[in-house]
C-alpha cells in the first residue's frame, strides 16, 4: 500500500516538475514568440536575430553584477535599457535603410545580424556559459512533491506581468493602436498620420526588451552562453506562428503550451528529441490548421505570411 | 446553337456586400458581347468569378456544355477562356516577346525534365512558341519593341500586349477588362481594330468597357448591370433607349467618349 | 540558353580544366572541390528562391540525407554507390514531397517554415539515431567513389569530378531557365494573378522546382561524403542551411551564376578568416552585412548596379 502510494506521488511529483519546468522554459519562448509578433506585425518581417536579444540580456546582466559590481535592481534596468538600444540600433543601421528590399532579402539580413552577434559575444564572453545569482535567495518550495525554486516565480511572474503590459499597450493607449493599424495597412496608417517609420523602430525596442527580459530571469535558472539564441528563436518563431502571427496572446499561450509538450516529452521519452518537439507540432498543426491554433481563418488569409 | 458561355443565377458576396445578385447571362459562338454599367456595379468582380479567381457565393457558370464554377485560373485557362486585366498585369520583369510567349502556356507540353536536357520535343516546341508569338507581335504592332522590357512600353502598348498575350493560347473565349481604360482617342481606335481583327478570327469576346463609343462600335449585344444586377439586355440601339440605363447612369444620358 | 550563357559556360570549363595546373597543393584543392560542393547545393537552392520565389531554410537536411544515405549504405551494408547514391535521392525527394506539397498548396511562406522544421528534425535524427548514424561522433571510412573502376580518391579527381558534375547541372539549370518552364517560373515573379490568367499551376510548378533543388542539395551531400569519408551530424545542421542560404543571397539569386559565385565566395572567406580565431564569426557576420547593405540584390546585380551609379555620379561631376 504504502510503495503503491508512494509510486503515485512520484508520478505527480514528476509530472508537478515537469509542468513547472514546462512553463518556466514556455515563458521563454512566449517573450520570444511575442518579440516576434511584435516585429512581423509593424513590418512583415521575420526576425530571426530575436534569440540575440535574450542572449544579450543575460549576459550583459552578468557582466554589470559580476564585472562592474552593480547592485541587482538597477543592472536589472540598466541591462533593459541597453539591450533595448541595441534593438534599436540594429533597427537604424541594418533594417530601415533596406526598407525597400524584399522581404527574403530583409529575412536574410536578420540571420547575418543574428551571426554578427554571435560573434560579437563569443570575442567579448567566449564560449563559456555564465550564471547569475536567483533574485531572491530562499530553498526551493515543495508544492506535491516537487522541488520548485523561487526564481521561476520571478520567470512567470515577471513574463506575465510583460503580457499584461503589451495587451495594455496595444490595447489602450494610441501609439499602441497606432501600431496595430500599422500592422494592417501600413499605406493608410501613413495616410492618417502614423509614422510608419517611428513604429517599426519601436517595435524592434520593444521586442528586444522583451528578449532581455527573458535572458536576464531565466540565466540564474539555466544559465546563459553565446550560442543561445537560434535554437530560443527557433522555439520562439514556431510559438509565434502557431498563435497565428496575430499581436494578440496567441503567442504566449503557444509558448507555453510548446515548453510544456518539451518538457514532458523530455522527462517520459527522450531528452535527445526534445528540440524536435516545438517543430513537429508546428508543422502538424500548420498542415491541419494553417491560420495557427489561435487565429483566426480570416487573420490567416489577410496576413499573407 | 449552344451558347459558348452559361451564367446562371450567380451570386458574390463580399462579407456583408452582395457584389453580384443573381445573374444569368449568355454568351454567343463569335458575338462582341460588352458589360456595361456605373462603377461598382460589379463587372470585374464577373470576370474575376468566371476565371476562379473568387469562389462564387451561388449559381453557376458553364464553358459549353462543362461546369466551370469550382475550377482554379489555371483549369480554365486550359479550357480555353483567356483575360485581360483592368489594372494591366504584364510581367514587368520580362521583355514584350516573353510575355506573349507565357501566353502560349497552355497549349504546350514540355515539363521540368524534357525542358532541363532539351530533348527534341522541347525544342520543336520552343520554335513553335517563338514563332507563335512573334507573329502575335506583328499583328499588334509591337514586333520592333520585341526584345524590349515589357515595362517600358507606354500604356496604349502595354494594354495591347495585355490583349496579345492573352490571345497566345488561342482561346475560345476572351475576356477583356477595360481594354480602352487610360487610353486616349488614337489608342482606342488601335485597340478597336485589334479587337475587329480578334473576332475576325473566330473568337467570341466578352467585353467589360466604360467608353461607350468603343462600346457601341464594336458590340453585337450588350448587358447593362447596376448594383450587381442585370438591369438590361440587348443589341446597342435597344438598349441606349432603355430608360432604366440612362437612368443608370447618373439619371443623364450615356456619355459618349 | 542564349549566346552569352554558352560563352561563360564554356569560360568556366575552361577556368576549371586550366585551374589545377596553377593549384598543386592538396590543401587549397579541397577547398575549390568544397567550392563546387556547396555550388551545386546552392544551384538548386537559387532556382527555389530566385525562381519559384520560396525559401527553404533547412535545405541541409537533404544535402544529409544523401550524405547519410550513401554513407551508411556503403559501410553497414556495402551496397554499391549506385544503389546508396539512388537511395539517397529517392528519399530526399519523397521528403520533398511529404513536406513541399502541404506547404506550397496554401500562399505565403510555409514553406519556409516547413523546412525550418524539417532540417531540426533530421538533424536531430542524425544525432539521435546512433545504430545507423554514429550519432554525434559521427561515420567514418565512408568509402572513396568509384565509377567504372576508376577511383575518385584524390583531391585533383574529385576537383574534375565535382565541377564535372556542377557544368552539367549548370547546363540543365540554363536549359531550364530558358524554357517554357523557366518562363513560367519567372512570370509568377512578374504577376501570379496573370500567370494563373495565363495557365500556369503554381503549385505544380513551386512543387516541382523544390524537388529539384533537394535533389540537387542530395547529390552535394552524397558527394560531400566520398570526398570527406567521415560525417558527423553537425555537418548537416541550421548553421549550414542558413549558410547555404547566405551563399545564395549573396550571390543573388536573380542569375544562376551567383550561386556558384556565392557559394565560391562564402566557401574561401572562413578559411580566409581562420586567421582571426576569436574575432572569426565577428568578422564573418560583420562581411555579410556589408554586403547585404550595399548589395542586396546580391554581387551579380549589385556590382554592375554599383559601377553604373558611379559612372553616373562622374558624369555629373563634369
Amino acid at each position: 500500500m504504502i510503495a503503491y502510494s508512494e509510486g503515485l506521488m512520484d508520478l505527480q511529483s514528476q509530472v508537478i516538475q515537469y509542468l513547472v519546468t514546462g512553463l518556466t522554459v514556455g515563458s521563454i519562448y512566449a517573450m520570444v514568440g511575442l518579440g516576434f509578433t511584435i516585429i512581423y506585425n509593424a513590418t512583415g518581417i521575420i526576425n530571426l536575430a530575436q534569440g540575440e536579444f535574450v542572449m544579450f540580456g543575460g549576459l550583459i546582466m552578468v557582466f554589470l553584477t559580476a564585472t562592474l559590481r552593480i547592485p541587482m535592481v538597477p543592472a536589472f534596468f540598466i541591462t533593459l535599457a541597453l539591450v533595448t538600444l541595441i534593438g534599436m540600433v540594429y533597427e537604424r543601421l541594418f533594417i530601415n535603410p533596406l526598407k525597400n528590399s524584399s522581404l527574403m532579402t530583409l529575412l536574410i539580413v536578420t540571420v547575418a545580424v543574428s551571426i554578427f552577434f554571435r560573434g560579437l559575444a563569443m570575442f567579448i564572453w567566449g564560449k563559456n556559459p555564465y550564471s547569475l545569482p536567483p533574485f531572491t535567495s530562499g530553498k526551493p518550495l515543495l508544492i506535491g512533491g516537487a522541488a520548485i525554486i523561487p526564481q521561476v516565480f520571478w520567470v512567470l511572474g515577471l513574463s506575465l506581468l510583460a503580457v499584461i503590459l503589451m495587451n495594455l499597450f496595444f490595447n489602450k493607449t494610441i501609439i499602441g493602436k497606432a501600431m496595430s493599424a500599422c500592422a494592417g495597412n501600413p499605406l493608410a496608417a501613413s495616410l492618417v498620420g502614423i509614422q510608419v517609420s517611428r513604429m517599426i523602430l519601436l517595435s524592434f525596442a520593444m521586442s528586444a526588451t522583451l528578449g532581455a527580459l527573458a535572458g536576464i530571469t531565466i540565466t540564474p535558472i539555466a544559465l546563459m552562453e553565446y550560442d543561445r539564441g537560434p535554437l530560443l528563436a527557433l522555439k520562439g518563431f514556431c510559438a509565434a506562428v502557431l498563435g497565428g502571427l496575430g499581436l494578440g496572446t496567441g503567442a504566449v499561450v503557444a509558448g507555453f503550451i510548446i515548453g510544456v509538450v518539451e518538457s514532458f516529452a523530455a522527462g517520459f521519452l527522450s531528452s535527445g528529441f526534445k528540440d524536435a518537439i516545438a517543430l513537429i507540432i508546428l508543422i502538424l498543426v500548420l498542415f491541419i490548421k494553417p491560420s495557427g491554433l489561435l487565429g483566426s481563418e480570416e487573420v490567416g488569409k489577410v496576413k499573407k505570411f | 446553337m449552344n451558347p459558348l458561355l452559361t451564367i446562371e443565377n450567380l451570386k458574390k458576396a463580399f462579407g456583408g456586400l452582395m457584389a453580384l445578385v443573381d445573374l444569368s447571362v449568355q454568351v454567343h459562338e463569335g458575338q462582341i458581347k460588352s458589360v456595361i454599367g456605373p462603377n461598382g456595379a460589379g463587372k470585374t468582380t464577373l470576370f474575376n468569378l468566371i476565371t476562379g479567381v473568387h469562389p462564387v457565393s451561388g449559381g453557376k457558370i458553364f464553358f459549353r456544355d462543362r461546369e466551370i464554377t469550382h475550377l482554379k485560373p489555371h483549369q480554365i485557362a486550359a479550357l480555353g477562356i483567356s483575360r485581360t486585366f483592368q489594372t494591366v498585369e504584364l510581367f514587368g520583369n520580362m521583355t514584350v516577346l516573353e510575355n506573349v510567349m507565357v501566353g502560349c502556356h497552355t497549349r504546350f507540353r514540355s515539363g521540368l525534365i524534357a525542358s532541363g536536357l532539351r530533348l527534341p520535343r522541347m525544342r520543336r516546341e520552343e520554335k513553335e512558341i517563338w514563332e507563335r508569338a512573334n507573329q502575335l507581335l506583328e499583328m499588334g504592332g509591337l514586333s520592333a519593341k520585341a526584345d524590349h522590357p515589357s515595362k517600358s512600353l507606354p500604356l496604349g502598348e502595354q494594354k495591347i500586349l495585355e490583349v496579345l498575350r492573352a490571345l497566345a493560347s488561342e482561346p475560345k473565349l476572351l475576356l477583356l477588362d477595360e481594354p480602352a481604360a487610360g487610353l486616349n482617342e488614337v489608342e482606342t481606335d488601335r485597340m478597336s481594330e485589334l479587337i475587329h481583327d480578334i473576332r475576325d478570327r473566330g473568337t467570341t469576346i466578352l467585353l467589360v468597357e466604360h467608353d461607350m463609343r468603343l462600346v457601341m462600335n464594336i458590340s453585337d449585344d450588350i448587358v447593362v448591370i447596376n448594383y450587381g444586377q442585370k438591369i438590361a439586355e440587348g443589341p446597342p440601339e435597344a438598349v441606349q433607349q432603355d430608360p432604366q440605363v440612362i437612368e443608370a447612369y447618373l439619371g443623364g444620358d450615356l456619355e459618349y467618349a | 540558353m542564349g549566346r552569352k550563357n554558352l560563352l561563360r559556360l564554356l569560360l568556366l570549363a575552361l577556368i576549371v580544366a586550366v585551374v589545377p595546373l596553377f593549384i598543386r597543393k592538396d590543401y587549397y584543392l579541397s577547398i575549390l572541390v568544397f567550392m563546387g560542393i556547396n555550388g551545386l547545393a546552392v544551384m538548386g537552392l537559387s532556382l527555389l528562391m530566385g525562381y519559384a520565389g520560396q525559401i527553404s531554410l533547412g535545405h541541409a537536411a537533404f544535402y544529409g540525407i544523401g550524405a547519410y544515405c550513401t554513407g551508411v549504405l556503403t559501410t553497414h551494408y556495402g551496397f554499391s554507390l549506385y544503389t546508396a547514391f539512388f537511395s539517397g535521392l529517392v528519399l530526399s525527394v519523397l521528403v520533398a514531397i511529404v513536406i513541399g506539397i502541404p506547404a506550397l498548396r496554401l500562399k505565403g511562406h510555409y514553406l519556409a517554415v516547413a523546412t525550418l522544421g524539417i532540417g531540426e528534425i533530421v538533424f536531430i535524427v542524425f544525432n539521435e539515431w546512433i545504430e545507423m548514424t554514429g550519432g554525434p561522433s559521427g561515420l567514418s571510412n565512408i568509402p572513396a567513389l568509384q565509377i567504372a573502376g576508376f577511383t575518385f580518391g584524390t583531391s585533383l579527381r574529385f576537383y574534375y569530378l565535382v565541377w564535372a558534375v556542377n557544368l552539367l547541372a549548370l547546363i540543365f539549370s540554363l536549359n531550364l531557365i530558358h524554357s517554357r518552364v523557366g518562363r513560367a517560373l519567372r512570370s509568377m515573379h512578374g504577376s501570379e494573378t496573370a500567370a494563373a490568367a495565363m495557365g500556369v499551376n503554381l503549385s505544380l510548378f513551386k512543387i516541382q522546382v523544390f524537388i529539384l533543388s533537394a535533389v540537387f542539395a542530395s547529390v552535394a551531400g552524397t558527394l560531400y561524403a566520398h570526398f570527406v569519408s567521415f560525417i558527423a551530424p553537425n555537418n548537416f545542421g541550421l548553421m549550414v542551411s542558413i549558410m547555404f542560404l547566405m551563399m545564395g543571397v549573396i550571390g543573388g539569386i536573380h542569375n544562376i551564376w551567383g550561386a556558384l559565385f556565392g557559394a565560391s565566395l562564402l566557401t574561401f572567406l572562413p578559411e580566409y578568416l581562420r586567421v582571426f580565431e576569436e574575432y572569426d564569426i565577428l568578422v564573418y557576420g560583420a562581411i555579410l552585412l556589408l554586403i547585404l547593405l550595399f548589395m542586396p540584390e546580391g554581387f551579380l546585380e549589385g556590382i554592375p548596379a554599383l559601377y553604373r551609379k558611379w559612372v553616373k555620379q562622374e558624369g555629373r561631376s563634369q
